[in-house]
């Protein structure tokens, strides 16, 4: 049976590998040529020839009259990331958890929670401004700014946090209970190490998601931009490869964070495979 | 209070519940009640006027802005649904070790993680009128002088939405098609389907819910879209949302409430349709 099978899929195995290179490359060249080009040297411009190669553009990037105020909506955006990824780490396991049992107006909430995920930003945007506004509360970063992300991260919280526990096997707990656990000692021993990795995943989706959000921040960042409101704003005035410069920075940096993200969740599964060898 | 002791659910959920209420249910409310409000140059004015509406539903530049919104949507969701199915059958019945079928699937994700501005900008020395495309052909003489539609026009504005979307068809299509039951694939071709009939006949129905919850996400996205369009376009072009977002800036706040309101209704139209394929729950 595998003989014939192999031929088959021989078939179609060649022009298939190429479309999904052809599809990577798609996905990431572009922002590999904005990374070579972010190497311009001093005279070079937006595009291709090469003018030489310096780190000329990072060094402007930290200078202030060049790109109005990166370091502060830099950390603006990792501060907002932050809360915003411990909130929804928190808030989308204690939801997870409660969806383990039925409750009254468990399916509405779930489903204005994928609403929350699927209305236009522009509209959570316009109307988190706007309520503010009319409330007389200013809408600042930390606050108006805050609440907009979460109603995007959560939801993907929510769903990560509602697969693994479709998934997760239940005799665990329960052994641990027959052995006289309480229900606290049962969390913190048994269930939050096996959910653990996708906790880091939820952590993560928190993080990058909320620090590179731009549409719902527009109506609710308030006076101080978040970088990539200030991203978008050099789009329009900047026409210097500094651009290029910033972009590879941030993307560099999301791309560590993710790295360092699935290294963890690798790290944990392997010093659990080894703690309990019977597949625990 | 007895609720809270008996079902901690109660309790756990509170926090969820808070953030939907106070970040989606208040605004969108505020949303509706403003989109009746007046307004003049310098401020909002409470009122009931069905004025904002009256204006949006019979202004032709409304009528133009849908047109092209749904044109980018059904080309985007058409060119996104082949990529993403291809990209998808791929990784699940060609690639044999789920170390290489993960590694590649989290190469098809990460893109998601970065940020969607720098994705849009960096087509700017590929596709402007000196980028690489244009230098190119013309070196090799296939064009004498520099295409202009590669940038800022409605190609480049398809071309952003399927470089950023395509991974929100690749993951759940991906999620359906491992669930396959892989003696159903076997059985289709012991009985004589040639490929093509086993994908179309076989592997398509079955992921029929992955299918759409990737148009639910690709449609809606395109759909509220602005800063692409806006970006991509150069300002030619005006989407609903593009709309919107000029309102905004101009503190014409009804007005635009009134057009967020109509986005609103028809999003949630086009997702009562697509909704009908799935069952939510079961997917995940």
């Amino acid at each position: 049976m595998a003989a014939p099978d192999k031929a088959k899929r021989k078939a179609g195995f060649i022009p298939l590998t190429i479309v999904f290179v052809l599809f990577i490359i798609f996905l990431y060249g572009p922002t590999a040529t904005i990374a070579i080009l972010s190497f311009q040297g001093p005279e070079g411009g937006l595009t291709f020839p090469m003018n030489g190669i310096s780190l000329h553009w990072f060094r402007q990037l930290f200078e202030e009259q060049q790109v109005g105020d990166f370091g502060g909506s830099l950390t603006r955006s990792i501060l907002l990331g932050l809360c915003v990824m411990l909130c929804t780490a928190v808030f989308s396991l204690l939801a997870g958890l409660a969806y383990r049992r039925s409750f009254k107006g468990g399916n509405v909430l779930f489903y204005l929670t994928l609403v929350s995920l699927i209305l236009p930003s522009i509209l959570i945007s316009l109307g988190i401004g706007i309520m503010f506004d009319r409330t007389g509360l200013s809408p600042a970063w930390y606050s108006s700014a805050f609440g907009a992300h979460l109603t995007w991260t959560l939801p993907f919280g929510l769903l990560i946090m509602f697969a693994v526990f479709n998934r997760f096997n239940k005799s665990y707990e329960a052994a641990a209970i027959d052995m006289g656990a309480t229900a606290w000692q049962t969390f913190r021993l048994v269930v939050f190490p096996l959910i653990l990795p996708s906790l880091i995943g939820v952590c993560l989706f928190g993080f990058t998601l909320s620090y590179d959000e731009f549409a719902r921040t527009l109506m609710t960042a308030g006076t101080f931009n978040t970088l990539p409101l200030e991203i978008y704003g050099m789009t329009t005035n900047v026409t210097t490869p500094v651009l290029y410069a910033l972009g590879t920075l941030t993307t560099l940096f999301s791309f560590t964070l993710i790295s360092a993200a699935l290294i963890t969740i690798w790290a944990v599964r392997r010093s659990r495979a080894r703690k309990a060898p019977t597949g625990l | 209070m007895r609720f809270l002791t008996a079902n901690p659910s109660y309790l756990q959920v509170t926090p969820l519940a808070l953030v939907i209420l106070l970040f989606l249910l208040f605004p969108v409310a505020t949303i509706v009640i403003v989109s009746f409000w007046d307004y003049n140059a310098y401020q909002l004015l409470p009122d009931f006027i069905f004025e904002n509406y009256e204006f949006l539903l019979t202004s032709s530049v409304t009528l133009s802005a849908y047109l092209k919104t749904f044109f980018f949507a059904i080309t985007t969701w058409v060119i996104t649904l082949t990529l993403g199915f291809t990209v998808a059958y791929y990784l699940a019945f060609y690639i044999r070790s789920p170390l290489l079928q993960g590694v590649l699937f989290v190469l098809c994700t990460v893109p998601f993680l970065t940020s969607n501005i720098i994705r849009m900008i960096s087509w700017i020395p590929l596709l402007g009128r000196n980028g690489l495309v244009n230098s190119t052909l013309q070196e090799i003489n296939l064009i004498d002088a520099p295409i202009e539609w590669l940038l800022y026009s409605d190609f480049a504005v398809v071309l952003a939405f399927v470089h950023l979307y395509t991974l929100f068809m690749v993951v759940p299509i991906f999620n359906s098609m491992m669930r396959i039951d892989r003696n159903l694939i076997e059985a289709s071709i012991d009985a004589g389907a040639s490929a093509f009939q086993t994908i179309f006949q076989v592997v398509v129905p079955l992921c029929k819910s992955g299918i759409a919850i990737g148009s639910i996400f690709v449609v809606t996205l395109v759909m509220g879209d602005f800063i692409t369009v806006s970006l991509m376009s150069g300002g030619l072009s005006a989407s609903v949302g593009v709309l919107i977002r000029n309102e905004i800036s101009l503190l014409q706040y009804p007005a635009a409430a009134a057009g967020a309101v109509v986005l609103l209704i028809t999003v949630l139209i086009m997702l009562s349709i697509m909704f009908r394929f799935i069952n939510i729950k079961k997917e995940l």
